[in-house]
Formats: structure tokens, C-alpha cells, sequence
């Protein structure tokens, strides 16, 4: 069972209050922001590695992303990933979802044969929850949202439980197949001194645009149908104010002042 | 020279990190409250092979050696010193096998030490000799094959906790009248003593353990007859001594971390108290403490990972750390106000925890001779 696991490297939560909006470009200034495997992106690593156990096979971990993030692909290595690739290039900066997408089924393409993709459901800082569906468009296979829990039956199809709004229901898939999990899915486990000891001699390659064939129009801000309208810092006031009067006059006040303000 | 970690120091830190946040933190309260041994925290962290660090590869361990040590113990001694304190303990009653074992002791005991299906510690101090180890008066005879113990320790950290003690015992007279051994707490005379109750290290106990008529195989002998001295204090001095630092580390960490956090949200005349510059003052001494004893630290342990003589910089690194600890833990506690003397806030348990680090492994001015005995021959 081989089993390839997108991750996004993203800005360390704990350093949020950092981060700065380029009046012009709206682009996140992050320098300086060390990025992190968001909570998903473990979930997702832990449900391979466990598949992984059960069934046999490899785990391998994939983030398109800049060069820094390679320090996150190895920390994969070091949870259990058997190899890792990262897809980094100057034109894929500024890609959408969508262009996103199409780079993730480019390297998946190029690193082999693979039973089952898995996702977070979305990432630690856009949170667009678009690229596991996108992505297995590009691929053409199956796509399972939401998964909770997930058994591979009689190596050959894939039962897997997803959320929906007021419960859950069971899915029966063909292999290979896409999912992307939840905050429920399950525990990530600890990272052992002996994971960190062994990533170090567990490969880790780098591709380039070129090397997965794709032209620069294809990604980045011009390979993006998505264009951010404009992105801003939400003002955060607080102001009191001092009502008087009988209780019953000031709570249809207050709701007249409340209805006002939501419009 | 270069004072970057490496890429595997730094993903070591981090790791632990997560697994101090994760599994630690939430266990912390309730070892406050009750005193009790996380037993099933030192499984886990068997399990992800802690307990192992300064055991050789082919004897079940990761070999990481002293710098990853002290890194760990530093995160871990960042949410909870207790736990710090337990886990460099447990490296101790490794070290003295790993350094001094030979290969059938080694064979035998350190793979069940590094898997963590046995706890191990080291047993020195009794009440009429701990920094002078020659006051000890537990004594080793030989019969037959096996050496009779009879002694009472105390001071014991994690004595009541440990399967596998390195014991010191008096085997004749003078400085090589003293001799190692291994001894298991089912070997028969081998008993507990009181448990003492501490004002801080919840969680890690310390005790006494005594010997009557304790049996132990004469193969369980460390090193040679009469190479005690050299084996506890070799252990004490290297390995117990970082140990302290690796703790004090941890809890400089925590105090700068908590005072920064309750500086900026705490508001003094229309502005947050870190604007201050009394705070300002306070929070940048615990800054340059927490610099200089890694510094100091992180050196003596890399001598020791090169094989390099250390004792009068694990000395140094020792004896800064642990006074810096408390030094920032005071002034942790002051930061917070009247905040940092209640139970709901952690630093007054850091002012607890701290204050340990100073007399175990040696007092300041044990450190203080040691570095003296160095300084008047090297600067004359």
C-alpha cells in the first residue's frame, strides 16, 4: 500500500501577531516566521503511517513549497514518512488553490504509483479546504471528504467514515483514492529520538517547475483563476456605553442597538 | 567555531518540545497536587527513547550523547522540572553502567534500561557523607561469591522508583577503600526507607533505601575493587552535574517565558508593565541568565560528547544554571506581584523546583572548589 501525504507548511500560529499585510501587493509578509506542520498535516501523516503498519507499503510526504520547508519535510521523515519531496520554484509563489493543485498532481505523477493521497482537510492558514477535492480532479480519482476513520478492505477498496453536518456517513471507494482528514481522525504520535536520529538518512528530493514539466504560465499569480480582491486587518474596537433607565427599556435598547449593528 | 545546533539538535528540540507540551504539561497539576510518580509518563517517554541517550547504540540505545541530553532536558525541565530532574536521573543510573560496566554487565542491563522495562539511579549520599563521599559508611564484604551490603542511603532521587542502583559501599580503607556495585531492588536485604516530603519536584520522589544482609553477585561489581570513588564521582561530577544544569535550564526558560507573557498583559498606569523599565530590567537578567548557562552548559557537554576532561566546566555550567534558576525564579515570582505567590500561577512553582538544583550533585561551593582547584594551577 503506498500512500503519499500533502502537507502545507505554514506560519507558526504562536507567531501570528508577526505577520504583516504589504499594503500593496496584500501579500503576507511572513519573513522571519518559522513554518510549521499544521494539526491536519500531522493527522493526515499519522492515518498513513498507521495504514502503513497495517498493511505494509511506504509513506511518503510532499509539500509544495519554498525551500525553508524542507526543515518540515524531513520533521515527516522524522514522524515515520519512508521519503519526501518538495515542489519549489520562484514561479509557483503566488499560486492559488487551483494552480496549487495542479503542481501537487504534477509531483505526485512524477514520484510513482500510489494506492491513496491524503490531506488535511484544510491548510493552518488559508483553511480554503479546496486543494484535497482539486487535487484529486487533476489525478482523476475518487475523493472522500472529511474522513474520520478509514479501512483499506481486502487490499483492494477503501471504507471510509466522513462527517456531514448532523452525522456521519460510510463511503465504499476504488483504489487509489483521495481523503482528507479531520481534527478527529485521530491522535499524531510523538516524534521518537530515533525518527530524528533516521531522517537524516531518508531521501528528500527537490523539483523544480521544470523538472515536473510545467510552463510558469501554468502556475503563480498567472496560473491562478483566483485573484485576492483585497485582504485587510479587521479593526478591532471596543467602545461602552452606558444605558439608564427601567431594565425593560434598556434590554429593547440594547437589542434595537445590536440589530443595528449586524444590519 | 560554530555555535549553530545542527539540523538534528534542532528537530531534537523541537520534537521533545512537542512531546513535553503535549503529554507533560497535562499531567503536571496532578503530580503537584499528589505527589505521584507519572509512571505511566516514563513508559511514553521509553517509549520514544528518552531513557536511552547516553546508551551506545549496540547496547539498545540512540548514543546520542551529552549535547542532545542536555537539549532534552532543558525542554523538558521547561514544563515540568520534576520531570527533568526524573529523567536525568534515570541517565545516570545509565551512565555509570555505560561508562564502567563491562560487556557482560552491559549486555545485561543496559538494553532493559534503554527500552525503559527497567528504571535505573545511583545511590551515594547517607547521612555521614555525600560531597564527601569519603564519609560514607555503608559497607561490602565479600563472601563467597557475592558481596554482603549493609548501609542505609538517603537523599535518594528516585530510589523507591529505580529497579537497578548503582550503590557505593565501602570494600577497605582510604580513597580505594570504596567500591561500586549494581545492585537490583530484588536482590534479598535490599529494603525502602522513608520517603521524604519536599516543598517542590512534586512527582520525583526522594528517598532512603537500606541494606541488611543485602546479597549482590560479586559480577555485579562495577569496574574494579576499589574503583567506587572513581565511578561516583566520575557520574556525579559529568553526568549528575549537567543534569542540574540541563534542569536549571529548563526552569530559566519557563521564568522568562512567563514573566514576558504576564508583563505584556498585565496594565500599570494606562500601559502594559513590560513597557516599564523596572520590568524591563528584570525580564532582561533573566534573558542574559538564560544565554550564559546555555552557553556554559551546552559547552561542558559538548567536551564531554568529544571525550574531553569537563569536570571544572560541568562545574561552571553547574553551578550558574542552578543559581541562575533561582535568581530568575525569584524574579519571576516578582514580576507576577502578589500574582506570582498564588497557586494558580506556575512560577511560584518554579521558585520551589529550583531551589533543589543548587544542593543536589554537589552545593555551589562544592562547584566553587572544583573550579578553584583548576583556576590556581592553570592561572598561576
Amino acid at each position: 500500500m503506498n500512500i503519499m501525504v500533502c502537507v502545507k507548511p505554514a506560519p507558526d500560529p504562536k507567531r501570528w501577531d508577526s505577520i504583516q499585510l504589504d499594503p500593496v501587493t496584500k501579500a503576507l509578509r511572513r519573513e522571519g516566521i518559522p513554518s510549521v506542520l499544521g494539526p491536519l498535516d500531522k493527522r493526515a501523516l499519522e492515518e498513513g503511517l498507521r495504514l502503513k503498519e497495517k498493511h505494509g507499503g511506504k509513506v511518503a510526504a510532499m509539500a509544495m513549497a519554498p525551500p525553508s520547508a524542507r526543515d518540515n519535510l524531513v520533521e515527516a521523515l522524522a514522524m515515520g514518512a519512508d521519503e519526501a519531496y518538495l515542489l519549489s520554484d520562484r514561479a509557483f509563489a503566488g499560486s492559488d488553490t487551483w494552480a496549487t493543485s495542479l503542481v501537487l498532481s504534477r509531483g505526485i505523477q512524477k514520484a510513482g504509483k500510489f494506492d491513496l493521497v491524503i490531506c488535511g482537510e484544510w491548510s493552518l492558514d488559508g483553511s480554503t479546504g479546496h486543494v484535497g477535492a482539486q487535487l484529486a480532479e487533476f489525478l482523476e480519482i475518487p475523493n472522500v471528504g472529511r474522513v474520520v476513520a478509514v479501512e483499506i478492505v481486502e487490499g483492494e477498496s477503501l471504507r471510509a467514515r466522513s462527517m456531514v453536518e448532523l452525522g456521519d456517513r460510510i463511503l465504499d471507494t476504488s483504489l487509489p483514492a483521495l481523503i482528507t482528514v479531520t481534527r478527529e481522525t485521530n491522535t499524531p504520535r510523538f516524534t521518537s529520538l530515533l525518527g530524528v536520529i533516521e531522517a537524516e538518512t531518508k531521501p528528500c528530493v527537490s523539483w523544480s517547475a521544470a523538472d515536473l514539466g510545467i510552463r510558469p504560465e501554468e502556475v503563480g499569480f498567472r496560473g491562478s483563476p483566483t485573484q485576492t480582491g483585497d485582504i485587510f486587518m479587521p479593526e478591532m474596537k471596543r467602545k461602552a456605553e452606558m444605558l439608564r433607565g427601567e431594565p425593560e427599556g434598556m434590554i429593547t435598547e440594547i437589542l434595537h442597538k445590536i440589530r443595528q449593528a449586524i444590519g | 567555531m560554530d555555535f549553530q545546533l545542527s539540523p538534528q539538535l534542532e528537530l531534537l528540540r523541537k520534537s521533545v518540545r512537542e512531546f513535553a507540551e503535549g503529554a507533560i504539561t497535562p499531567k503536571v497539576q496532578h503530580m503537584e497536587e499528589t505527589d505521584e510518580v507519572p509512571w505511566d509518563l516514563y513508559k511514553e517517554m521509553a517509549k520514544q527513547m528518552y531513557l536511552g541517550i547516553l546508551i551506545p547504540k549496540e547496547f539498545g540505545g540512540t548514543g546520542l550523547g551529552n549535547l542532545a541530553r542536555m537539549i532534552m532536558l532543558e525542554e523538558i525541565g521547561r514544563v515540568s522540572a520534576a520531570m527533568a530532574m526524573a529523567t536525568q536521573i534515570f541517565h545516570m543510573g545509565t551512565a555509570s553502567i555505560a561508562d564502567f560496566g563491562n560487556d557482560a554487565q552491559k549486555k545485561k542491563y543496559l538494553p532493559l534500561l534503554a527500552r525503559g522495562e527497567r528504571l535505573g539511579t545511583i545511590a551515594v549520599t547517607e547521612a555521614t557523607g555525600g560531597s564527601d563521599p569519603t564519609g560514607i559508611q555503608t559497607t561490602a564484604k565479600l563472601q563467597g561469591d557475592s558481596y554482603v551490603l549493609n548501609g542505609r542511603k538517603c537523599f535518594i532521587t528516585h530510589g523507591h522508583v529505580a529497579d537497578t542502583i548503582t550503590i557505593m559501599a565501602k570494600t577497605g580503607e582510604g580513597p580505594k577503600g570504596f567500591s561500586a556495585f549494581i545492585v537490583e531492588k530484588s536482590f534479598p536485604g535490599f529494603k525502602l526507607g522513608r520517603k521524604e516530603r519536599k516543598f517542590g519536584l512534586h512527582g520525583c520522589n526522594t528517598g532512603e533505601i537500606v541494606m541488611e544482609n543485602c546479597v549482590v553477585p560479586k559480577e555485579n561489581l562495577l569496574g574494579n575493587e576499589g574503583d567506587g570513588l572513581k565511578v561516583s564521582m566520575a557520574t556525579i561530577s559529568e553526568v549528575g552535574r549537567a543534569g542540574m544544569a540541563g534542569c536549571g535550564l529548563g526552569v530559566i526558560n519557563a521564568c522568562l517565558e512567563a514573566s514576558v507573557k504576564f508583563a505584556n498583559q498585565r496594565m500599570l498606569g494606562g500601559k502594559s508593565i513590560s513597557q516599564h523599565q523596572a520590568i524591563q530590567w528584570q525580564i532582561s537578567d533573566m534573558y542574559m541568565d538564560l544565554e550564559a548557562s546555555r552557553l556554559l552548559a551546552y559547552r561542558a557537554s559538548w567536551m564531554r560528547d568529544q571525550k574531553m576532561r569537563c569536570d571544572t566546566d560541568m562545574a561552571m555550567a553547574k553551578y550558574y544554571a542552578t543559581e541562575a534558576a533561582v535568581r530568575c525564579a525569584k524574579k519571576a515570582v516578582d514580576v507576577h506581584g502578589g500574582y506570582g505567590y498564588m497557586m494558580e500561577y506556575a512560577v511560584q512553582r518554579y521558585y520551589r523546583d529550583s531551589e533543589i538544583l543548587i544542593a543536589s550533585a554537589g552545593t555551589s561551593e562544592i562547584q566553587r572548589i572544583v573550579m578553584a582547584r583548576k583556576a590556581l594551577t592553570s592561572f598561576k
